[in-house]
């Protein structure tokens, strides 16, 4: 398919699925300061922070107050990452490669921008929880629709590609918000014990009731190794970065478990690093550290596909490569 | 005592009011009503159906249709609005209904015309015999901004020029249809034919199931047919593309629907490359060669190379590949001459020259400032005439003289002295109506019709085509930043297997 297009569809799912994640992002935040377990701008600041865009904020609001960091993530139009700017973006992707996508999906991207683009603050205000799970749900939505009225092949590779890149990415963080949380018991990880915080952290990733199936009670050393390294779980780290590799595969046609283009090395290599990793040396080494890291190697896997497919490389390059029989 | 009733699906009580009540025809020639204000023949069952449907359902079913329009993104953006301010082009839900017959007659001038406009355009980039013919004054067919000196000579595959051509038509007063203009560059509307037809069905499917129209939903496979014709047997497969000028273009939508429904890419000038003699299109695997392409943008800036040199939408290269034979372009640069609208008034006879036949659609008079006795006319009539520039489009460049002021008019006159070849002049003409949905009632409001035909190994009218109307009360401008609005158009099956889609056999398009 074409590069821009590929390229279009790729963006298009990440901007879905990270809309999603704020979505989600937010509503755990929310569940805890109904707890009164936390409130006030200590509670809401971290959340800016997570996201990378703690100058923006300055720029743009005086206090870290609910209301400001909620506007922030949610309706700011000058912040890219805001959910209504993700769904902007994620809309015009779509409208550029409509006659590859099929139009289920392209009315609900519509649809789903439209109610961005019609609500205000005050109803995210009033009813979060209906709100922000309205966001949720479309984005789950999204991702159904791609899956059963999309033919399975280059293009819903290249969409498949993007959503588990993002969510790897937004799973991390999602831990990482609440990474503090680890500090003062270090020492005891390994203890079990029912803890709210722990709890909404699970939910925001759709994770409680699975996990209760396969670890019982709430511990902070499990819940770590539940969300980046379980093999099972569709918002885990791990389980994200194998499907990636797989769209990545697909797509190129090269065999699993080998590699033919940056894109495929980097991706395996930090696949099979968290596959033999323990969430024990997660701790040791520090989650915060951890989360760093991954998200930075990361961007590089991404900046190595852009490189790979989407590049606007020269015809005299691509001719000379296919007369040396160097794989592109 | 109905008025605070539930509307009803079925049946309202006799003393209730209907939209078609007090309809006032106006003094206009309205398509669905005659002058009794009686149901024109093939127009009773929707009439009855207006009685039968009370105005709030009506209603609510107009509301369903613009949501409908709206989640389909069917919209364009309003200049000088915040972003995300965006638009429907509505589309009114009283379908315009055409007389089988008379659409027979319709479609047979169409033919012709385009048949002859083709011919016209072969010869002007050849011998120009009707040049040397003096049927139309040499300097103005070389002289014309549309005339592209870089086509003389060549011959396009199959010798086509016009691949798919919108001609607007009006009815005036006089319940005639004219001609008003060709557009053979790149006319746009089909898709809202398409897209028209659809919510129709949706709208009021008991008149669409009652009533016999010919049907428009094979428009794709057609438009495909016409493309992959112009590379046949040449080569295998030939592989078709449309050209973009991409997503901020006005007419955007229509250009990503019309490939998803050819399944043909959709491709913007930062897509393709010029190598080897050939056009290739940047993929995933590399680079494809592309046979045929579709193109949306204007010969100006199609190929920087060739054309304007500015131009970042185009192809470098693409008019020298053209050249050789290795692309067919549809429509092929150099067509805009049979456009013009100083040549326009001279198609009557371009229709007799080539084909020694009267045209079966006339022309709307026309005055051609460029003749001395003609400008005189118009310079001393226009308060009553419509003045047009040669080379615009879209309403821009127009002075509409019984709406214009002293001052406007006088700035005409100065631009007509300055540049005579630049402008014709028409009557002001009196556009038949079309009854619309305006709250509870119905009101007459002025349409034109643009058909699109599509010449390939055949010659193909699509049945009706897009009928726009002016929705402003009063108005006669209907274009969409104006106020404008669709229809659906129905032309009427006067045989029954005219209600069938008959598919053409085709050579199928295969996508890797």
């Amino acid at each position: 398919m074409l590069s821009r297009v590929a390229e279009s569809v790729y963006w298009m799912s990440r901007y879905i699925e990270r809309a999603e994640n704020t979505a989600r992002f937010i509503d755990v935040n929310l569940q805890l300061s109904l707890d009164r377990v936390v409130d006030g701008p200590s509670q809401w600041r971290p959340m800016v922070s997570t996201t990378g865009d703690d100058e923006l904020f300055e720029k743009l609001h005086e206090e870290s107050t609910q209301r400001n960091v909620i506007q922030f993530l949610t309706f700011d139009r000058d912040n890219p990452n805001s959910i209504y700017s993700c769904l902007r973006w994620a809309r015009e992707n779509a409208r550029s490669v409509r006659e590859v996508i099929s139009q289920e999906m392209w009315l609900l991207i519509n649809r789903f921008y439209l109610m961005l683009n019609q609500a205000r603050i005050e109803d995210a205000l009033d009813h979060p929880h209906e709100f922000f799970g309205d966001i949720r749900q479309a984005g789950q939505h999204f991702t159904g629709v791609t899956d059963s009225s999309m033919s399975h092949g280059e293009g819903w590779n290249f969409s498949k590609l993007g959503r588990y890149l993002e969510r790897a990415d937004k799973t991390s963080r999602i831990l990482d918000v609440k990474y503090y949380l680890l500090l003062p018991s270090v020492n005891d990880v390994g203890t079990t014990f029912d803890d709210i915080q722990w709890a909404a952290l699970l939910r925001s990733a759709s994770a409680f009731e699975m996990y209760r199936r396969k670890c019982g009670l709430l511990s902070p050393i499990k819940v770590v190794e539940y969300l980046l390294l379980d093999q099972e779980f569709p918002r885990a780290v791990l389980f994200c970065l194998s499907r990636a590799n797989e769209a990545l595969h697909d797509i190129s046609g090269t065999q699993r478990g080998t590699f033919r283009n940056t894109a495929e090395k980097r991706l395996g290599q930090l696949e099979a690093e968290l596959a033999f990793t323990h969430a024990r040396e997660v701790i040791d080494r520090g989650l915060h550290e951890f989360v760093d890291d991954l998200q930075t190697r990361l961007n590089g896997i991404g900046q190595a596909i852009s490189e790979t497919f989407f590049a606007q490389r020269p015809y005299a390059e691509y001719a000379a490569m296919r007369r040396t029989g160097v794989p592109t | 005592m109905t008025k605070l009733q539930a509307p009803s699906l079925v049946q309202t009580a006799p003393d209730d009011r209907t939209v078609v009540d007090g309809y006032d025809l106006g003094g206009f020639f309205d398509e669905m009503y005659d002058d009794e204000g009686q149901p024109r023949p093939g127009c009773e069952k929707l009439h009855r159906r207006f009685r039968e449907l009370p105005p709030q359902e009506l209603n609510r079913r107009q509301r369903a249709a613009d949501r409908s329009l709206l989640h389909l993104g069917i919209t364009f953006n309003v200049y000088g609005e915040a972003e995300g301010t965006e638009r429907i082009f509505p589309v009114d839900l009283v379908p315009r209904i055409i007389n089988g017959r008379e659409w027979d007659v319709l479609e047979a001038g169409l033919k012709q015309r385009i048949t002859a406009l083709n011919l016209f355009i072969d010869d002007v980039y050849h011998e120009g015999k009707i040049l040397k013919d003096k049927v139309i004054p040499e300097d103005l067919v070389l002289g014309a901004r549309a005339y592209r000196k870089q086509v003389a000579g060549f011959n396009p595959p199959k010798g086509i020029w016009c691949h798919i051509t919108g001609t607007d038509l009006v009815r005036g007063g006089d319940g005639l249809m004219y001609v008003l203009e060709d557009n053979l560059r790149c006319p746009s509307g089909v898709s809202y034919v398409l897209q028209n037809r659809q919510i129709m069905k949706q709208t009021l499917p008991q008149v669409f199931g009652a009533t016999p129209i010919r049907p428009v939903d094979d428009y794709c496979s057609r438009l495909l047919a016409t493309l992959t014709h112009l590379m046949h047997g040449r080569l295998g497969q030939p592989r078709v593309a449309l050209l973009t000028p991409g997503v901020y273009n006005s007419a955007y939508f229509e250009h990503s629907f019309l490939a998803q429904q050819m399944g043909v890419e959709l491709v913007e000038g930062r897509d393709l490359v010029v190598a080897d003699d050939c056009v290739y299109m940047r993929t995933t695997r590399g680079f494809e060669r592309i046979d045929v392409l579709y193109r949306r943008i204007d010969d100006d800036f199609i190929d920087p190379k060739a054309f304007r040199a500015d131009s970042l939408l185009g192809v470098p290269g693409l008019m020298d590949v053209y050249k050789q034979g290795n692309i067919a372009l549809a429509n092929a640069p150099g067509t805009g001459i049979a456009d013009d609208k100083v040549i326009y008034a001279y198609v009557p006879k371009i229709v007799k020259y080539y084909l020694d036949e009267e045209p079966i659609i006339p022309n709307v008079p026309t005055y051609v400032c460029w003749d001395a006795k003609e400008r005189d006319h118009v310079l001393g009539n226009l308060d009553k005439l419509v003045v047009k520039a040669a080379n615009e489009s879209g309403g821009y460049g127009m002075l509409i003289g019984p709406h214009s002021t002293a001052a406007q008019r006088e700035q005409f006159a100065k631009l007509i002295r300055a540049n005579p070849r630049n402008y014709i002049a028409q009557p002001t003409l009196s556009l038949s109506r079309v009854p619309v949905l305006v709250g509870d009632r119905l009101e007459g409001r002025h349409v034109d019709l643009r058909p699109f035909i599509l010449y390939g190994e055949d010659i193909f009218v699509l049945p009706g085509g897009l009928t726009r109307v002016a929705l402003r009360k009063g108005s006669l401008v209907v274009n969409s930043s104006q106020g404008g609005g669709s229809k659906d158009t129905w032309v009427l099956a006067t045989h029954p297997d005219q209600t069938q889609v008959q598919t053409p056999a085709s050579q199928a398009q295969t996508q890797s």
